[in-house]
């Protein structure tokens, strides 16, 4: 479909675009003038230009370690993604596995994963505990979005289906696994930035026993070190992937459904 | 036109009722026979039981006592149970597939390769006018083309029966026209038996042979009336013979609600 814009519209974009920007060069600024002004050492509070420089200074050791965190991220997402669509689709086709996993699923996410990584840490070894925590917070949504999906699936389609003398594993991938994807999708997004802050969380936790090399494991060791700009590249770094995920995942999102789906339609007022 | 009688029985409903697991009882002792060939219309105020009905026709849906007989299946080599087409009020297509994939979905749950389907599918598409759509999404389709498309998929499989639960009822006036004219001569053109549920009065009359009334919940025949004209067209819907029909369906549909309020007074 082809976008025609208004005149209006098109500044309703450049403001959504541009205020934020302004915000950001706002804060920016007034970061820099309060560190300049009250003349705050490195190691309280670093200066903007300060943590870029030491972003470029220490990117053999930050690179490094944003690689690490994102495979963890990736690894953990792509593992959530296969598990909680296959989980969904097996408690779709048996309510015996439905009944008798699901509350598990359910404890899985309601326990604190701030609370799981460490006992993990005892009994793996710790880029697996660290997947682990990653995949326990981000399968859940594309468990329960991917469930929510399968069944809603339109009764006078499935009647249609049966009527035509449809296998039950036609009806899972010619109708019910299409019509779980949008929701599929909504979960995905989740699951998205919650995969990296599972990954975060136990680096962190896993930060003390010290053999780590992810971005949150930098942060906690920066912070032993007293070495502040490193922790606010660091952190710098974790926001921007957290943004790259989200923008991605929206992204592949919209190019699956804008064929057919609603929620791609722009709809002119 | 053959006079409503000549055809021989192809489905009987006898003694059917239907009570739902919610204790509502939606039909009890319905008696029905469609005959071949012929265009009948289920004729009922709305939730006296004409989409249980169709859907135990269909079987899609179990009665709870009485029989579904299909006749015929032996002596013409096919069981006419077999080749159903079935059109819900709503479209029911799948949005995730083009218009053509719609359509094409009867004959792959049949097992026919895209290749072989695919002139089945154009001709589909050309009999409901839209042979310039077929790579159309549902959602970019008007409300009527959408259930164009929907006739289409349930004409694929060149079903002896047709079944269709108040297709045109969400429909605006003149959209609901032409395909009342498009219905006819389909059904003139492809030899087939219709059943068409309304709670129309104008339409039914408009449309069939014969109009089966039903009474209000538990639903079961009241009465039927023969619709008998030479043509069915524009100068037929303005006509007095249209109209007296439609009164006389009028008070039958009256009767059967009326005389259902003081048996169950
Ligand atoms: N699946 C169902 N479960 C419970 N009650 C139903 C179900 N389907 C229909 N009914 C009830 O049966 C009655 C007849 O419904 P229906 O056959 O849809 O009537 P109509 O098509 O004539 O409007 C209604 O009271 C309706 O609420
Ligand atoms: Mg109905």
């Amino acid at each position: 479909m082809s976008e025609v814009l208004t005149a209006g519209e098109a500044r309703e974009r450049i403001l959504r675009i541009l205020l934020p920007a302004v915000v950001f060069v706002l804060i920016v600024i007034a970061w820099d003038l309060v560190v300049r002004i009250n003349d705050i050492p490195p190691y309280i509070l670093p200066s903007p230009g300060l943590v870029v420089a030491t972003l470029f200074d220490d990117w053999p050791i930050l690179s490094t370690s944003l690689f690490a965190t994102l495979e963890t991220t990736f690894e953990g997402l792509a593992l959530a993604i296969v598990g909680g669509v296959g989980l969904a689709v097996l408690f779709n086709q048996s309510r015996l596995i439905e009944h008798s996993l699901y509350p598990y699923a359910v404890i899985l996410q309601v326990t604190p994963v701030v609370a799981i990584a460490p006992l993990l840490l005892i009994y793996l070894p710790q880029q697996a505990a660290v997947l682990a925590c990653a995949w326990i917070v981000a399968f859940f949504p594309v468990l329960a979005n991917t469930t929510l999906g399968l069944n809603s699936v339109d009764h006078n389609l499935a009647d249609l289906f049966r009527m035509y003398g449809a296998s039950r594993w036609r009806v899972l991938w010619e109708l019910k696994l299409p019509a779980a994807l949008p929701n599929m999708l909504a979960g995905l997004k989740i699951a998205g930035g919650l995969s990296l802050i599972g990954a975060v969380v136990a680096e962190i936790a896993a930060g003390s026993a010290g053999a780590g090399s992810g971005l949150a494991y930098r942060i906690a060791e920066s912070g032993y070190r007293l070495n502040i700009p490193r922790m606010f590249a660091a952190l710098l770094l974790l926001s921007i992937v957290g943004i790259v995920i989200f923008l991605l995942l929206s992204m592949f999102s919209h190019l699956m459904l804008r064929r057919w789906h609603e929620s791609a339609t722009v709809r002119e007022r | 036109m053959a006079p409503p009688a000549s055809g021989s029985p192809i489905v009987s409903l006898r003694g059917v009722a239907k009570t739902f697991g919610t204790g509502t009882v939606a039909l009890d002792g319905l008696d029905l026979d469609v005959r071949e060939g012929e265009f009948l219309s289920l004729l009922g105020p709305s939730g006296c039981g004409k989409s249980s009905a169709l859907r135990i026709v269909a079987g899609l849906s179990e009665p709870s006592r009485g029989i579904v007989e299909w006749r015929g299946g032996r002596d013409l080599g096919s069981n006419a149970r077999d080749n159903l087409g079935f059109v819900f009020q709503e479209p029911t297509l799948m949005p995730w597939a083009t218009v053509f994939g719609n359509v094409f979905l009867p004959l792959k749950l049949a097992g026919v390769d895209k290749a072989a389907a695919a002139p089945r599918v154009t001709e589909a598409l050309a009999y409901v006018g839209l042979a310039d759509f077929a790579k159309a999404y549902p959602r970019e389709l008007s409300g009527g083309m959408k259930m164009r498309v929907s006739i289409a998929r349930a004409l694929v499989t060149q079903p002896r029966v047709l079944l269709m639960d108040e297709p045109f009822a969400a429909l605006d006036e003149i959209t609901r026209f032409k395909l009342n004219d498009d219905l006819l001569a389909l059904w003139r053109r492809l030899d087939m038996t219709v059943v068409f549920v309304t709670h129309s009065v104008f339409e039914s009359v408009f449309l069939s042979q014969r109009v089966v009334v039903m009474t209000a919940r538990p639903g079961r025949i009241h009465t039927e009336l023969a619709i008998e004209t030479a043509e069915r067209d524009g100068r037929f819907r303005t006509s007095a013979m249209y109209a007296a029909y439609c009164r006389l369906t009028s008070e039958a549909l009256g009767q059967a609600i009326d005389a259902h309020a003081e048996a169950a007074a």
